[in-house]
């Protein structure tokens, strides 16, 4: 037997995916050997997942990029044409050109990242440039999740919050692939199975986690507003709703003026002009007394609100919010929300019955004692054990926002809310609806040399939180915070791009992309995107200037660079998952973690950590520099242990080990040895809140001051559950013209109006009502492979094994209407383009939807993959169909608007609707031997229809996807490609 | 008698390629590596697995199941492949069942992969000999690791709990029970292989929800709304009889 | 099955190898009984030298299919188990055997040791070929039981594939001694080319019995019992890879029904009719030329033959491997 001891195991936080489990690392001769799971860790308990145990072969890619790169004089942009250049060069580059446009206009500087894990360093060195052009990918991503749920609830799911499976007795997962929280998820989900619990999927496709629910209820995309509506509808039908809940913690019970002709109409009433700290909602609006038949401050003590009814006030009409959800949800009957969704009416009732049934008779009474904002003590926690998951199947729709209000409410109206076997909050959630945090509201917070006047992202309350000038314009290069989304929490990365191509609002100079491969799948309509990467002004200049790309690998993205930085993989970097970005706190109280190399970095690559610090030294930006100028970290590390949000605020990127000698947690003096300290500790800082802090956070007294005196929150007020969102109906009345708050342009008006309404409603989603249905019957949506992290994984050579190259998956009954047989070269086609793919028959999807995995087709040649590998030829984008931007749809306009939802911005990309078709007759042929060999594989043992020797489907010149692009070569510095690979650890990774 | 097997739960699979990814890894620099990968980078990728996870659907939609189902080599009782190989690097170990491959003795006739009716075995198209699934021998009883690690690298990675790991022949083992309480069963049981892993069918938690229970006597909308009273000048049995 | 071309080349080549060599000890035999005149020793040589010049090319081919054929003495390792390791055993024996039949010919060493009451001489190349042919059948059974023993391999696991391959080997090597007879020993030819003759139609009959029982068989594994899911419509969608895999080369032919059919029926023309007519036509015309082509055609036939046999067989493990996605 050969040795495989194992000489030294390092502990860091695994990054092949943003669930980030912590797992050891074990090294033979510095190589690596093997990566578990960390049994001691809180998040994945010692398990891990496919992409977590591939890390090897992403560590020796051969797609690593491993020099700074410059792009060839005169060589175009995509071509992947480059020359290596040292890092003093590139940072001269950058230092030279980024000081200019930070002299000038800072907005010319334009930083968005994608998929990564430090946006609260990135957000700080944009801040701190001055330019108000920064975002992550939650734009593209799941905003409406985010936004959706804070604007209702306080917190979310994602991130932020999650279903308590331990307690819960039914779980309905909608829309959930993969989601991030991977591993803990699937851990749980297999527990709550264990433990005899019900679970529910409504998902148009069933795989994955779906296909072990005990019930799968396919969708038509894009309708779960009409689900979800319908379901409340019955619960309030039928008296299931937890009225008690309702009454003490959402605004359920709160009066709304309902005079159409009053200023206020739609506003709650109040007992006192509100306060212009916008930021918490006081407690001072009216329940209508059931006992004394009178208005009286809510919360009064022996007071009981009537949750139904119409009343006046000073000869104001009014009625409790939860009235007019009744009124609104009239109509959204089961039987027409069959109609919408085509789940069966009765289905949906008794799901709902379901939900109500067990959420009141299974109710679960918890021995821990705690006190609520009103002073009020209780013995015990309840539990009403539904659970509700939900994911981008609700969010990455355009009318997702409303939506997601409206599970919200469902789940409110089951009284769930942090609540044993319901849904669970994850410091630092719950936060104030809205949270606190605003942008600038005009233009002039962006001034030359100077920080940004403000965050770049933030959470508006009301219109004059917006981030326009005087005339209602963006600042913003993505229009986020404006009158076209509002609510656009995370920016609208998806049309950076094509907004600073046409010059709308503005030009910019600077495009730095980090970890986003905007040129492929973070993009829609990539075919397009990639010209106006490439594209030039009448001068002769590039409509995007400079475009500087710092990525690990080679995407399709680093082509279109002019200067590449190569960044570090996670297993040669420190970093860290820092309460003040998203961190990976549980229920039970917040957790941060660590990452801390465990290999030397590859040839020249260093982290984007140290590059920002190097900038923001380099361009003296006040955070990075002492007073006198000179540069205030030595590197990340230092930056990390010495950092204060102000100085002396004991807040820093990490909780744990603070203070001098390590003994404070989560504020405190910065400790030199915080690093060794998180390093003896797994790597990982889990602070258990007290028991009874655990539960019924948004109004618990004890978390909230806890929450509060650890500078987590401003204020300890409670979060009433917005039942019904005046912050909504503030942008209609602005709309309607009424109130004191700023008015939107006339053009958008009408948009605000509708979409703004402070009751969830449904509507078809915008792409839909601009599509011919009848000329493009389908929707198309894609998911996540639980094998592969987006496109970063077709490098790695095991992992590319499983997902090799991607098919679109058809309802079998649906594709021989069409004429299309199991394994038919087809054209899919949306009204913004064409794609050709072959198709695969299957009964697990709902017969109005086609369906592939995300981004396993690449670009030909990119990330080092040999031109002819079949994920380009292959392997199919269905980017290429989705549009970034629509018809607005006001007639006689030839203005655009983003592709995305009104209220929030957040990409629609599961809304595009398209057609199919079988390819030409050349590429059939090709198909008849895919297809039918595999067909008469049973019997005969012809084959399956594999490439590697079988039925060459990949030989066939004609099958091969559309539309294809010039094969990229290797860049300079990349490793080899290997035509073998042995991997054996300790021997050079080769033997 | 010892029989050290998988319990695979096809209840809670997703379907993940966890455990065929970690098994990979775990073994490429292992004893039984390494696991070559051919065209890594290029056209029709191709390496020796010990695991592999497949999808099936079952029925017709709406009525569709999907079967995430994780496949290795069974380690049977009475294997096939044992006494059909000419070299005897395959054999059945006496001690705890563990069916192996002695890459020294072996000459790579593949004969045993035909002699196996489950495709458990796999050749290694470098090392031109014969592979599969060791049950991690070089993990289970190796004292230097804690008692939670001797466990396969598969199962230690799965995050679902789906793969169980113990001795079959113990009827008090974690796995026997699992096998007797939720009706685990064995592939293709028509050839007397006997395999040692065994599979947990899909089991279904339903609710049934009775028409009283929708009758409330917690219903809140007597609260809010009184529920509607007829009208005194309506008709009543009082207009027309008077007894 | 995907047929390996060393496997195909090693089983017709030794199956007429043995073949060649029964005739040849047929010849002795009926000479030895006073059937027949006695034959030259260069016959018996040059026969001896041709079969055993096939049997070390299909032992030569038989290397190609090792993945390290420098160990392949320890496949005698198993020989209680296993029918190749048997196999591995007699080949050679056989071989030396047959070297040592063709020597004792060639050198015309032929003591007699005894005489049977029949008086035929219990003489040197008596025993020896009496071993040989021994063996002879011992190699049919044991090349046709490495086969016929996978229970699970429906289309080989049947008395009838041991018969086969004595009778195909037996039809091909009688057909290649009465060529050979043409030229160094005209007078068995008839015999020879006779016993040919009726060998390919019995070889017809039993390969045809076995591709009528092979028609009707019905799996007996099926994708509810390879997953173990009771249910009538199970469809693979995804094998959990996508690149091919060992277990995608090994067990598929690759190639469509239409192909197998044709294959089919090539080899009933090749390896039986077309034989038969020429087998015919030279008996009765005493031609060693038509009597060589029909032994190439018989022996292309084969091919063909050995191809199908691997081809068809379908083996379970292929219920795993439908479908990529
Ligand atoms: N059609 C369709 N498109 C979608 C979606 C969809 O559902 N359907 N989903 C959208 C969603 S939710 C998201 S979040 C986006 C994701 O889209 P992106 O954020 O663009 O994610 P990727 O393209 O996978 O990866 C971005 C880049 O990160 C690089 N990278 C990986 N590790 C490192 C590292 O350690 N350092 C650096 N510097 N770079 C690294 C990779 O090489 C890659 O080039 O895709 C969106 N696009
Ligand atoms: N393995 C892996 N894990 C990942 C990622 C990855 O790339 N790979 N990406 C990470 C990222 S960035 C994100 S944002 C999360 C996303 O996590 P998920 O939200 O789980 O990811 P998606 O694949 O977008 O899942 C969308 C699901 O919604 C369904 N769906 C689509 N439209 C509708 C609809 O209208 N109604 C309903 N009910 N369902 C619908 C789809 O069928 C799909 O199952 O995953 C994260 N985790
Ligand atoms: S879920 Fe993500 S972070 Fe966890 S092991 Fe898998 S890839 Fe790594
Ligand atoms: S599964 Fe196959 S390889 Fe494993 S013991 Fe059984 S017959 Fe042998
Ligand atoms: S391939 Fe190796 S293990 Fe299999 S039968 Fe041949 S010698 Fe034995
Ligand atoms: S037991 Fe070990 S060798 Fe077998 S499948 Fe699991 S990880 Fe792989
Ligand atoms: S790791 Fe577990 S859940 Fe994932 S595929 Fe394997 S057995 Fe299934
Ligand atoms: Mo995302």
């Amino acid at each position: 037997m050969t040795d495989n001891s194992v000489q030294e195991v390092k502990n860091t936080t695994c990054y092949m995916c943003a669930c980030r489990c912590g797992i050891r690392v074990h090294l033979k001769d510095g190589e690596v050997r093997y990566i578990d799971g960390n049994p001691n860790h809180p998040l994945n308990r010692g398990v891990i997942c496919a992409k977590g145990s591939s890390g090897i072969m992403k560590q020796y890619s051969p797609a690593r990029l491993t020099r700074p790169l410059r792009r060839k004089a005169g060589a175009e942009r995509g071509a992947g044409e480059f020359e290596p250049i040292s890092w003093d060069e590139a940072f001269a580059i950058l230092e030279e050109r980024l000081g200019r446009i930070r002299a000038t206009d800072p907005k010319k500087f334009a930083l968005f990242t994608g998929r990564d894990q430090m946006q609260a360093l990135t957000g700080l060195f944009a801040r701190q440039f001055g330019t108000p052009n920064y975002a992550a990918h939650g734009g593209f991503c799941s905003v409406n999740m985010a936004a959706g749920l804070i604007y209702t609830i306080g917190g979310s799911f994602w991130e932020f919050g999650g279903p308590d499976l331990e307690r819960a007795k039914l779980f309905v997962m909608i829309g959930t692939a993969e989601d991030h929280h991977s591993n803990p998820l699937k851990i749980a989900i297999s527990k709550f199975k264990r433990d005899g619990g019900r679970f529910v999927s409504i998902n148009p496709v069933r795989t994955g986690y779906s296909a072990i629910a005990d019930e799968w209820v396919p969708i038509r995309p894009g309708t779960d507003g009409a689900f979800l509506l319908a379901a409340i509808h019955e619960i309030i039908q039928k008296g299931l709703y937890d009225r008690d809940f309702l009454v003490q913690y959402s605004n359920a019970g709160e009066l709304v003026n309902c005079d159409e002709d009053d200023d206020e109409f739609g506003m709650f009433l109040r007992t006192e002009v509100p306060e212009e700290e916008a930021c918490y909602d006081p407690q001072d609006k009216l329940w209508w007394d059931r006992k004394t038949n009178r208005p009286v401050v809510t919360h009064t003590a022996g007071a009981d609100p009537c949750l139904l009814g119409e009343f006046e006030i000073n000869g104001t009409k009014v009625k409790p919010a939860f009235q007019l959800l009744v009124d609104r949800v009239k109509d959204y009957t089961p039987e027409w929300a069959e109609g919408v969704t085509g789940i069966p009416a009765e289905t949906i009732r008794r799901l709902a019955h379901e939900m109500g049934v067990t959420a009141r008779d299974q109710r679960i009474e918890l021995p821990i004692s705690w006190t609520d904002s009103w002073g009020k003590e209780h013995d015990t926690v309840t539990g009403n054990p539904v659970a509700f998951h939900a994911m981008r199947g609700l969010a990455a729709h355009s009318n997702g926002f409303q939506t997601i209000r409206a599970l919200g409410i469902l789940m409110s109206l089951l009284g769930t809310i942090d609540r044993p076997g319901g849904f669970r909050h994850k410091v630092p959630f719950p936060r104030p609806i809205p949270p606190c945090a605003r942008t600038p509201n005009h233009p002039n917070a962006v001034q030359p040399n100077k920080p940004l006047d403000g965050m770049a992202l933030g959470w508006p309350a009301d219109p004059d939180d917006l981030f326009v000038d005087d005339d209602g314009n963006p600042v913003r290069i993505d229009k986020g915070f404006s009158w076209e989304y509002p609510l656009s929490v995370h920016g609208l990365m998806h049309n950076v791009v094509t907004n600073a191509w046409r010059g709308d609002p503005y030009r910019i100079d600077t495009l730095l992309i980090f970890m986003a491969n905007m040129a492929w799948n973070s993009t829609m309509n990539a075919v397009e995107v990639r010209k106006m990467l490439n594209d030039r002004d009448e001068n002769g200049e590039y409509k995007i200037p400079f475009i500087v790309v710092a990525d690990a690998f080679q995407s399709e993205m680093t082509a279109f660079a002019d200067l590449i930085l190569p960044d570090t993989t996670y297993l040669e970097r420190h970093d860290v998952m820092s309460i003040l970005d998203r961190p990976i706190s549980e229920y039970d109280g917040p957790v941060d973690s660590v990452r801390i190399p465990v290999v030397p970095p590859l040839g020249e690559c260093k982290p984007f950590q140290e590059v920002l610090i190097e900038l923001g030294s380099r361009l003296k930006l006040p955070a990075f520099v002492t007073k006198d100028g000179s540069r205030k970290y030595r590197d990340y590390p230092d930056f990390i242990v010495n950092y204060e949000t102000e100085p002396g605020s004991g807040i820093g990127f990490l909780a744990g080990w603070r203070g001098k000698g390590g003994e404070k947690h989560l504020r405190g003096e910065p400790n030199p040895n915080q690093w060794e300290m998180y390093a003896k500790n797994d790597c990982v800082f889990h602070y258990e809140l007290p028991k009874s802090y655990q539960y019924m956070r948004n109004w618990n007294q004890g978390y909230l001051e806890w929450s509060q005196r650890n500078r987590i929150t401003r204020y300890a007020e409670p979060i009433l559950i917005h039942i019904y969102s005046e912050v909504l109906m503030r942008f209609r009345q602005a709309a309607r013209g009424k109130g004191f708050s700023r008015k939107p342009p006339a053009h958008l008006a009408k948009r605000v109006e509708t979409f703004f309404d402070p009751l969830p409603f449904y509507y078809d989603p915008l792409e839909a009502q601009v599509t011919d249905r009848h000329k493009y019957p389908l929707a198309a949506i894609t998911q996540r492979p639980m094998a592969m992290y987006h496109s970063w994984d077709s490098q790695n050579a095991w992992l590319r094994q499983i997902h090799a190259h991607n098919v679109l998956f058809v309802n079998a009954h649906t594709a021989r209407v069409n004429g299309i047989e199991d394994g038919d070269w087809i054209w899919v086609e949306s009204q913004w383009g064409k794609v050709k793919c072959m198709a695969k028959h299957s009964e697990a999807v709902e017969p109005g939807t086609v369906w592939t995995w995300n981004a396993i087709g690449k670009a030909a040649g990119a990330w080092n993959l040999a031109p002819d590998a079949n994920e380009s030829q292959l392997g199919f984008l269905l980017n290429h169909l989705i549009s970034e931007e629509l018809p607005a749809c006001e007639r006689g306009s030839d203005r655009r608007v983003s592709n995305s939802d009104p209220i929030t911005g957040q990409a629609a990309w599961y809304d595009v609707r398209v057609r199919i078709y079988k390819a030409d007759e050349v590429a059939a042929r090709g198909t008849m031997r895919a297809g039918k060999v595999g067909a008469e594989a049973a019997n005969s043992g012809g084959g399956p229809a594999v490439g590697g020797g079988v039925a060459p489907v990949s030989g066939a010149g004609a099958a091969r996807t559309e539309p294809q692009f010039p094969p990229l070569k290797p860049y300079p510095g990349q490793p080899e490609r290997k035509s073998i690979w042995n991997y054996f650890a300790g021997k050079g990774g080769k033997q | 008698m010892t029989q050290l097997a998988l319990v695979i739960d096809l209840n809670v699979c997703v379907g993940c390629h966890a455990c065929v990814t970690n098994c990979k890894e775990w073994n490429t620099s292992g004893s039984a590596g390494p696991l070559v990968d051919l065209n890594p980078y290029g056209k029709d990728p191709t390496g020796t697995f010990f695991n592999r996870v497949q999808t099936f659907e079952v029925g017709e939609f709406p009525h569709t199941e999907t079967v995430h189902f994780p496949k290795s080599c069974l380690h049977c009782e009475e294997p096939p492949c044992v006494p059909v190989c000419p070299t005897g690097a395959s054999y059945k170990r006496a001690e705890d069942g563990i069916v192996l491959v002695d890459y020294d003795k072996c000459i790579g006739c593949k004969y045993c992969s035909w002699a196996c009716p489950y495709g458990a075995r796999e050749l290694d198209e470098h090392q031109r000999v014969m592979k599969k699934c060791t049950l991690c021998v070089d993990r289970i009883y190796d004292m230097r690791l804690t008692a939670e690690e001797r466990r396969p690298a598969c199962v230690r990675a799965c995050p679902t709990s789906a793969r169980l790991f113990g001795d079959i022949h113990d009827p008090e083992s974690e796995v026997s029970k699992a096998i007797r309480e939720n009706g685990g069963y064995q592939l293709m049981p028509e050839w007397g292989t006997q395999p040692a892993n065994h599979y947990l069918p899909r089991r279904k938690t339903k609710l049934r929800i009775r028409e009283d229970e929708l009758e409330r006597a917690d219903n809140p909308l007597k609260i809010d709304q009184q529920l509607p009273k007829p009208g005194k000048a309506e008709p009543s049995l009082d207009d027309v009889t008077s007894w | 099955m995907h047929p390996a071309f060393s496997v195909v080349f090693l089983t017709t080549l030794i199956g007429a190898g043995q073949g060649l060599f029964l005739a040849l000890f047929t010849v002795e035999s009926y000479a030895a009984f006073g059937l027949l005149s006695p034959q030259p020793d260069d016959f018996y040589a040059l026969g001896s030298a041709i079969a055993f010049v096939l049997l070390v090319l299909g032992l030569i081919a038989s290397f190609f299919h090792l993945g390290h054929p420098e160990r392949a003495w320890r496949a005698a390792a198993k020989w209680r188990t296993s029918w190749l390791s048997r196999e591995v055993i007699v080949l050679p024996a056989f071989m030396g055997l047959v070297c040592l039949y063709g020597c004792a010919h060639w050198l015309g060493l032929n003591p007699v040791f005894a005489q049977l009451p029949s008086g035929a001489p219990v003489n040197l190349t008596a025993v020896l070929g009496s071993l040989a042919w021994v063996l002879a059948f011992a190699l049919y059974i044991c090349t046709g039981m490495i086969y016929a023993c996978l229970k699970f391999l429906r289309e080989w696991h049947t008395p009838l594939t041991v018969i086969n391959y004595i009778l195909l080997g037996g039809a091909s090597g009688f057909t290649l001694a009465a060529a050979l007879a043409a030229a160094v020993a005209p007078e068995v030819m008839p015999l020879l080319a006779g016993w040919a003759l009726i060998i390919t139609f019995l070889g017809l009959i039993g390969r045809a019995a076995t591709l009528i029982r092979n028609a009707r068989l019905k799996p007996k594994s099926t994708l509810q019992t390879a997953i173990g899911v009771k249910h009538p419509k199970i469809m693979q969608k995804s094998m959990g890879l996508m690149g091919g895999s060992f277990n995608t080369r090994e067990f598929f032919h690759g190639q469509s029904r239409s192909v197998l059919r044709s294959v089919k029926w090539l080899f009933l023309v090749a390896a039986f009719f077309v034989p038969m007519v020429l087998l015919a036509i030279g008996l009765s015309q005493a031609a060693g030329g038509v009597l060589l082509a029909a032994f190439v055609v018989q022996y292309l036939g084969l091919i063909a033959e050995r191809w199908f046999f691997f081809a068809q067989a379908n083996h379970p493990q292929n219920l795993y491997y439908q479908s990529v996605a």
